[in-house]
């Protein structure tokens, strides 16, 4: 008999099946190439539930659309690659700083500009840091699997609703185009994060910026019964543009602070063979697979090589990704970019001038061999 | 409900300059939905930034004060959650119809149910008098120097074009005609465009000799004419005011709920 529980779908799909299964209500977004099947199918499946789904005119427009939505009590997400990523910049920043939660989907492909459109690259690792203006903190989360792209996918709307905090899932045309198994998951089965609602009966006064004792500032559904106000400029507690610079101080200080304090709880990573490693590969999305292939068949040959596969990239894991490769004699960053993981783990290492990065740049996924022949000159094998 | 009922007295003094246009524009709202008896629950307000979107915070409203140009956008995604809520969407002439005029002609075209007002002043008040798409040619401002050689959109022209369903323009002179208009544009179904011309004797006024705001005002009362008045057809130079456009057509929202229920249908 068909299990109607077991899917062999693409990752943009899995991705969609995490959403719904977190509890999605409204998506906005613009086609672009390789996310475009997100809100392909996003249109077919969110109105069967009672959700919404609107194309807007830009990225720019899906994103202020999101947060709208987000704020009225809906859980939100985007889709996009990297122009329309670059466009949702602003309105990113706004969602950090008015502390909206909200999930956007960033399937890379080559850049910068129109790039490479349909082919894979992990060229966007700084930008999702540093896209947006201004001291902030941020979410980043990545996947090498179609059953890690729909938990993650789920984790991601679990952060945002936790932290109030925009999360970026940070795939790449590989995993969005690419064909495999899900499994999916019970109703009930993954802890599902929902809205924390304020407890502040109507006609009392609601403040929408006073965190409670644990820093977690509960929410008011916007338009529902108390009225307050949003804004992108620094404000105080009750949401009223703010100079005062204590203000200005402390609201960056706890925008900054909400993420970094809580860096080993974001973290999300998984480990193989690291506990007698000599060599260690650390990556991530896509790249990860062929590590992970390179690790499995080197292995039995005797080679005592081990891999960390990054999950969570920002707030990146720096006391793991040290306490982990303390005992390596080699450590290799395998990415499909010039070095942007590899610099954090580098900044993170005791000893940064062993670590060593294997990557591609050219458009084309990186392959095990192409993992195994950089191994080799590393190793001082020879070519 | 008083009008002061509607505002949030702490946020006073607000940051407007004495003599500017936006404040008339904040009183004439507020006696519009004074006379619709609206509740302050069931009224959102999002704007984008400039001196114009400033109004949203001064209201007891629910407020949104989001970014440069893109009020519209957040305004779809509010509304398309909650289509119950009233949403009044106040712009600038720069916020709707240069960084924003992409989302004014999209929501315009998709009829979808709120009332966008943009306040025209012709110029950019809160960065200090830069030439907006409404300036004009031949207009003075810090970026024309010498003048302007860009050419002014007609907002009514545009928005009739992009397909709103309701359009109308008045001025700050025309106070009761202006409440008048808000009160019809919130009661309308779809996308309401209302225009109203609100003078900035600060840079606009300063830059092109307009004198003092009440002289500004003064101009609105003398070169402004009712919709196809008779005076028009003799002086096409005269700006006309009123409703334009006032038409039934079906509601974004209300047109997706339809697809909702295809949806359902289809899965059973
Ligand atoms: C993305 C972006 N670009 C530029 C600005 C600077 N800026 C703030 S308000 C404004 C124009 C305001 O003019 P208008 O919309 O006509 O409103 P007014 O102040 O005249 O009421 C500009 C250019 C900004 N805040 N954001
Ligand atoms: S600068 Fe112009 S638009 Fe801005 S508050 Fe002053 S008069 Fe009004
Ligand atoms: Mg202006």
């Amino acid at each position: 008999m068909k299990n109607q529980n077991i899917k062999f779908i693409q990752g943009n799909e899995a991705c969609v099946e995490g959403a719904l299964y977190a509890g999605l209500d409204f998506f906005a977004g613009y086609p672009i190439t390789p996310s475009t099947e997100i809100a392909e199918l996003l249109s077919y499946r969110l109105p069967q539930k009672g959700g919404k789904f609107i194309q807007m005119e830009d990225e720019i427009a899906s994103m202020g659309a999101i947060i709208g939505a987000s704020l009225t009590g809906s859980k939100v997400m985007t889709a996009t690659s990297g122009p329309g990523f670059s466009l949702m910049q602003e309105a990113l920043g706004y969602a950090i700083m008015t502390e909206i939660p909200c999930v956007i989907v960033n399937v890379q492909r080559g850049g910068p500009s129109t790039g490479i459109p349909t082919h894979v690259s992990q060229g966007d690792v700084y930008q999702a840091r540093w896209g947006t203006h201004g001291d902030h903190a941020i979410v980043t989360i990545t996947a090498s699997n179609h059953q890690d792209v729909f938990q993650t996918t789920v984790d991601a709307f679990n952060i945002s609703e936790t932290y109030r905090t925009p999360v970026i899932l940070l795939y790449d045309e590989v995993i969005g185009h690419m064909r495999e198994q899900l499994v999916l998951p019970k109703q009930g089965e993954l802890p599902l994060v929902e809205r924390l609602r304020t407890s502040v009966r109507e006609g009392v006064n609601y403040h929408p910026y006073l965190p409670r004792e644990d820093g977690r500032l509960p929410m008011s559904d916007f338009g529902g019964v108390h009225r307050y106000n949003v804004t992108g400029l620094f404000h105080d507690m009750w949401g009223f543009p703010s100079d005062n610079p204590e203000v200005v101080h402390d609201l960056i200080r706890h925008l900054v602070d909400k993420i970094r304090n809580n860096v080993n709880q974001i973290a999300r990573f998984k480990e193989y063979y690291l506990e007698d490693a000599k060599c260690i590969l650390i990556s991530y999305g896509s790249s990860a697979r062929s590590a992970r292939h390179v690790v499995e068949y080197l292995r039995p040959r005797g080679e005592k090589l081990g891999l960390l596969e990054l999950q969570t990239l920002w707030p990146f894991p720096h006391d793991i990704v040290n306490e982990k490769c303390v005992n390596a004699k080699h450590v290799v960053v395998v990415e499909m970019n010039m070095g942007q993981i590899l610099r954090e783990v580098k900044r993170a290492v005791e000893r940064p001038e062993r670590v060593f990065i294997a990557n591609r740049i050219d458009g084309v996924f990186i392959t095990p061999k192409d993992i195994r022949d950089i191994l080799r000159v590393i190793q001082g094998k020879g070519v | 409900m008083a009008i002061k009922g509607y505002i949030r007295e702490r946020f006073f003094p607000h940051i407007w300059c004495p003599g500017c246009g936006h404040g008339i524009v904040l009183n004439s709202l507020l006696r519009a939905i004074e006379k619709l008896g609206m509740s302050k629950n069931e009224i959102v307000v999002v704007s984008g930034i400039g001196c114009s979107s400033r109004i949203s915070g001064y209201v007891d409203f629910h407020t949104l004060h989001t970014i440069h140009g893109r009020a519209l956008a957040f305004a779809t995604g509010v509304k398309m959650s909650r289509p119950e809520l009233n949403l009044i969407v106040p712009m600038g002439d720069g916020d709707a119809l240069a960084i924003g005029g992409n989302h004014f002609i999209h929501s315009a075209r998709r009829n979808i149910d709120m009332t966008a007002i943009v306040m025209n002043n012709r110029i950019y008040g809160m960065t200090g008098g830069q030439y907006s798409p409404l300036s004009g040619y031949g207009t003075l401002a810090t970026t024309a120097p010498y003048t302007n050689i860009d050419y002014a959109f007609d907002t009514v022209e545009l928005a009739k074009a992009a397909g709103a369903s309701f359009v109308a323009r008045s001025t700050t002179y025309h106070v009761q005609q202006l409440t008048k208009i808000l009160k019809q544009a919130i009661l309308h179904e779809g996308f309401s465009v209302v225009e109203v011309l609100s003078q900035c004797p600060t840079y606009f006024g300063r830059k092109n000799r307009k004198g003092t705001a009440a002289d500004m005002m003064e101009f609105y009362k003398d070169n402004t004419t009712p919709v196809g008045s008779k005076a028009k057809k003799e002086n096409p130079d005269l700006i006309e005011r009123g409703v334009f456009v006032e038409k039934e057509m079906l509601e974004y929202c209300r047109e997706y709920e339809k697809i909702i229920e295809r949806a359902m249908k289809g899965r059973s």
